[in-house]
């Protein structure tokens, strides 16, 4: 439910905002406190790796790192070609076709978006493997269970469940925006279904699908809460390893490094392609006629967007109940993860708020002093966020231990993690309600007497105020559901909720993880999805 | 026409620029105490720059404004918006939205006399009974009046409008507009209008100047304007005019539809409003209805005089006139520019 680039009118803004007033020296003082923490880690990481081209990687042969760079290429391929076909095709089944229900079917295809990868790849090891729910069933009817998804193909298919609906949210409005005179144009032309979908259809697509494909990319690229429950080797797992199993970071930070240059390219292309996106946006003068259709293609239509809500969304949850359940049974309670939803409400809840307070002055920045230096900030705190977390963690607890052991291990290092990877969320929202009320309400208020400082008490926090809460909400929820960073810079013995799931997933606890997992899907995925909702079907 | 006139403004040599797009060049303008100005110019001629340098919204690269008297913005100096006294009427009306009329009104009122300068303004614009509205509830028009009776309410010593107008429709912006200039005189405020709209600066205001390319071309008393632009630029976009090559010799131009005086000598160019020019059927008349547009309260005729040019004639609704029906002209005023 996360976005890599900044929104369209943010980037593709060029005018100026009319309020020609020189900066402040304290706005922007306070805008580059607040973009320090996002760059100091990347930067550090990218240095580490530069630095260990001349002299030490801390003991990772080139061979390693070739056979960590393939298996996480492969993945990331897999994935991204399965998330473009499915999140494509559903997206279509939902907007051009004469299908029953297919406003709900199009809410139910985003819905998985509610389960992170991590409570995901919990449910399909509590689904399959000795004592799974799909194996009892199966046994129940006298068939024999299933083995235990794990590797490739179990990375694969959680992967490709929990990432395709970014698909389907960035064909939809490309394929409404679609004029429907070309493909009648081709049809009366003499051009076949097939044909046209392929020569006309898709090539408007590509666009979205791009930049679709580009942000799953970068997904699976920084996943690691999937990848190493279901136990298949990539970069953030390797890392992840690397780091508990030696008292040296230098191999773990050399990896983050190699993998932050990888994602930096990712982030560079998906960036440029929602520039190049923005060209093709037509303005259809009239609604397609749907297509229609019959007997055994509606059938199948019907099968796929079926399979793909029980194995995405219904499934999970059954899955998750009936362990949460099993463990009622044998004398656990919800109440024994009250401790963890504590934890992660209060740290989530500070993180929200430090991070609204430091989006402020960036947001004033931003769009009432919008130049070439500022976007090169908006920039940097995009980095942090889009960049995988695992990685800029690991670049926090370098640089904490290095610079400022005494933050090493305390919930303020971890509260500046999440700041700077979260400004974003908090930065977008408060730059749109700043849009919103438009810079000649602060000149009326500045005509009328009031100083800048006074300005912005009277007049623009007042009404900045609901973007603000909006952004602060976006954060905490996000927060609440962060798992490799929180695990890496968290104090010894800091359970949040998230950490809890992926620990007891990890150590084969499925009843006490599944009762966490479905606290926070209820406490935070849920409420974001919510949230979000109504921009997402937009 | 400054006789007995304090300066309000007076802006020298300011220009601004914006990157490589030159918005103020060489500005000068003297805004006179008690005055309603416009400052009318096509788009992109700087005319709301202007007004946002003299606000104080925003700051000259070279030049000086001064506001009754004080420099407000020099090499030196630049005084923030907040402590220059000028009251600001925005396009948008920028209305606080989250204050109700009252308190958007009374902002910029100390505490003190707060409830009475809002109560006078409000009725001054006829808004009394509306103090607890939100702006949402307003109607547009009632919103420009808060917008204004809030620029009026801390007594500034300039209010400036820019493009008041431009969010009403047609038929709605000569009442309103000649309503705003009569709330204005009553308050005795100098008042600095910003407008591309030829008929709306001539009927509000007591001088107008004209911008061209970041540039006053020329700053008069709107009559004097019409009937004596300094160029033909400015002759033909205050209104529809035709042009002549003539040529003046002893105090006078002769020109194909007659003499008329001028103090040029040699080459000129003439210009000829439409409401100048008169027409009388007659079968031996020197010109030939070519077409006639029909506006119901009056008619444009263009006739084709005998050596082949044409001149258009702006007459009342009566007589029909019809394409090939013969005409007398005669002309009863014309202008002379020196030709370039």
């Amino acid at each position: 439910m996360t976005v890599v680039a900044p929104p369209r009118g943010t980037r593709t803004e060029r005018k100026p905002s009319p309020v020609r007033g020189r900066a402040p020296v304290a706005l922007w003082a306070m805008a580059l406190v607040a973009v320090v923490p996002a760059f100091a880690p990347i930067a550090y990481l990218v240095w580490s790796v530069v630095r260990a081209g001349v002299t030490d990687t801390g003991g990772i042969s080139a061979g390693r790192l070739l056979e960590l760079f393939l298996s996480t290429a492969v993945l990331v391929a897999a994935v991204t070609i399965t998330t473009a076909v499915l999140g494509t095709a559903t997206a279509w089944l939902t907007t051009r076709t004469d299908l029953g229900g297919r406003g709900l079917w199009s809410t139910l295809v985003t819905l998985p978006l509610v389960i992170p990868s991590y409570v995901g790849a919990l449910a399909m090891l509590g689904t399959s493997g000795n004592s799974g729910l799909m194996t009892e069933a199966l046994r129940a009817v006298g068939l024999p269970g299933l083995p235990v998804f794990a590797g490739f193909w179990a990375a694969w298919g959680a992967l490709s469940l929990w990432n395709f609906s970014f698909v389907h949210l960035l064909a939809v409005p490309a394929i409404r925006r679609m004029d429907p005179a070309l493909e009648e144009a081709a049809r009366g032309l003499g051009s076949s279904r097939w044909r046209t979908m392929f020569t006309i259809v898709l090539p408007q697509l590509r666009p979205a699908l791009l930049s679709g494909s580009l942000l799953v990319s970068l997904y699976v690229l920084s996943d690691f809460g999937a990848v190493s429950l279901l136990r298949y080797e990539t970069f953030t797992r390797a890392i992840y390893a690397q780091f508990r199993g030696r008292l040296d970071v230098t191999p773990a930070l050399f990896l983050s490094g190699v993998l932050v240059i990888v994602a930096l390219v990712l982030v560079w292309a998906e960036q440029r392609s929602r520039g190049r996106a923005n060209l093709s946006a037509a303005h259809p003068t009239r609604p397609p006629s749907p297509v229609h259709l019959r007997g055994i293609p509606r059938l199948t239509a019907y099968g796929f967007l079926s399979t793909i809500v029980i194995g995405a969304l219904i499934l999970p949850l059954v899955t998750l109940v009936w362990w949460a359940a099993r463990g009622m049974s044998l004398g656990n309670t919800v109440g024994s993860v009250i401790p963890e939803l504590i934890r992660s409400v209060s740290v989530s809840g500070m993180a929200a708020v430090v991070t609204v307070l430091a989006a402020i002055p960036l947001a004033i920045l931003t769009v009432r002093h919008a130049g070439r230096a500022t976007r090169a900030l908006e920039s940097i705190t995009w980095s942090a966020y889009s960049l995988p977390h695992l990685a800029v963690g690991l670049g926090f607890l370098v640089l904490a231990l290095r610079f400022v052991p005494a933050l090493y291990q305390t919930v303020l290092l971890l509260i500046i993690a999440y700041v700077a990877m979260f400004l974003p969320q908090a930065l977008t929202s408060a730059q749109i309600g700043l849009r919103q009320i438009g810079p000649s309400i602060e000149e009326a208020s500045r005509g009328l007497g009031s100083g800048a400082l006074a300005t912005l008490r009277r007049i623009t926090l007042p009404l900045l105020w609901p973007s603000l809460l909006a952004g602060g909400a976006l954060v905490f929820l996000t927060v609440m559901k962060e798992l490799p960073a929180t695990l890496l810079l968290r104090p010894t013995g800091f359970e949040t909720l998230a950490v809890r799931i992926w620990s007891a997933s990890s150590e084969l606890f499925y009843t006490q993880a599944s009762v966490a997992a479905l606290v926070l899907v209820a406490v935070s995925a849920v409420p974001l999805y919510v949230l979000v909702a109504r921009d997402l079907h937009d | 026409m400054s006789n007995g006139y304090t300066l309000a403004i007076r802006a020298r040599q300011v220009s601004r620029r914006f990157g490589d797009v030159v918005a103020l060049d060489d500005f000068n303008l003297d805004i006179h105490s008690g005055n309603v100005i416009t400052i009318l110019g096509p788009s992109g001629s700087g005319k709301t720059t202007a007004l946002r340098l003299m606000a104080g919204f925003d700051r000259p690269d070279q030049g000086s404004v001064e506001i009754g008297g004080v420099t407000v913005a020099d090499d030196e100096t630049f005084i923030p918006p907040e402590r220059r006294r000028v009251g600001m009427v925005f396009q948008d009306y920028a209305l606080f939205p989250h204050l109700n009329v009252a308190r958007n009104v009374g902002y910029g009122v100390p505490k003190t006399a707060r409830r009475r300068r809002v109560g006078e303004t409000l009725e001054l614009v006829g808004l009394t009974g509306k103090e607890s509205r939100m702006p949402h509830e307003l109607s547009g028009g009632e919103q420009q009046r808060v917008a204004i009776a809030r620029a009026l309410a801390p007594a500034p010593s300039v209010i400036m409008l820019d493009e008041p107008f431009s969010n009403l429709d047609a038929a709605l912006r000569t009442r309103v507009s000649a309503e705003v200039a009569e709330i204005l005189r009553t308050a005795g405020t100098t008042a600095v209008f910003v407008t591309h709209d030829q008929e709306e600066a001539l009927s509000t205001s007591d001088f107008v100047a004209v911008m061209r390319a970041g540039r006053v071309v020329q700053a008069a008393r709107p009559s004097d304007l019409y009937h004596e632009p300094v160029d033909e630029w400015v002759a033909g976009f205050l209104g529809d005019a035709d042009f002549f090559n003539g040529h003046a010799v002893a105090g006078k131009v002769t020109t194909p539809v007659g003499d008329f005086p001028t103090d040029l000598d040699g080459s000129v160019r003439v210009m000829i409003r439409p409401e100048s020019v008169l027409l009388s059927p007659s079968d031996n008349g020197g010109a030939v209805v070519r077409q006639r547009q029909f506006f119901g309260h009056d008619q444009l005729v263009t006739v084709v005089l005998r050596n082949g040019l044409q001149l258009r004639a702006r007459l009342g609704p009566t007589p029909n006139f019809e394409a090939g029906d013969a005409v007398t002209v005669s002309v009863e005023r014309a202008t002379a520019f020196p030709a370039n």
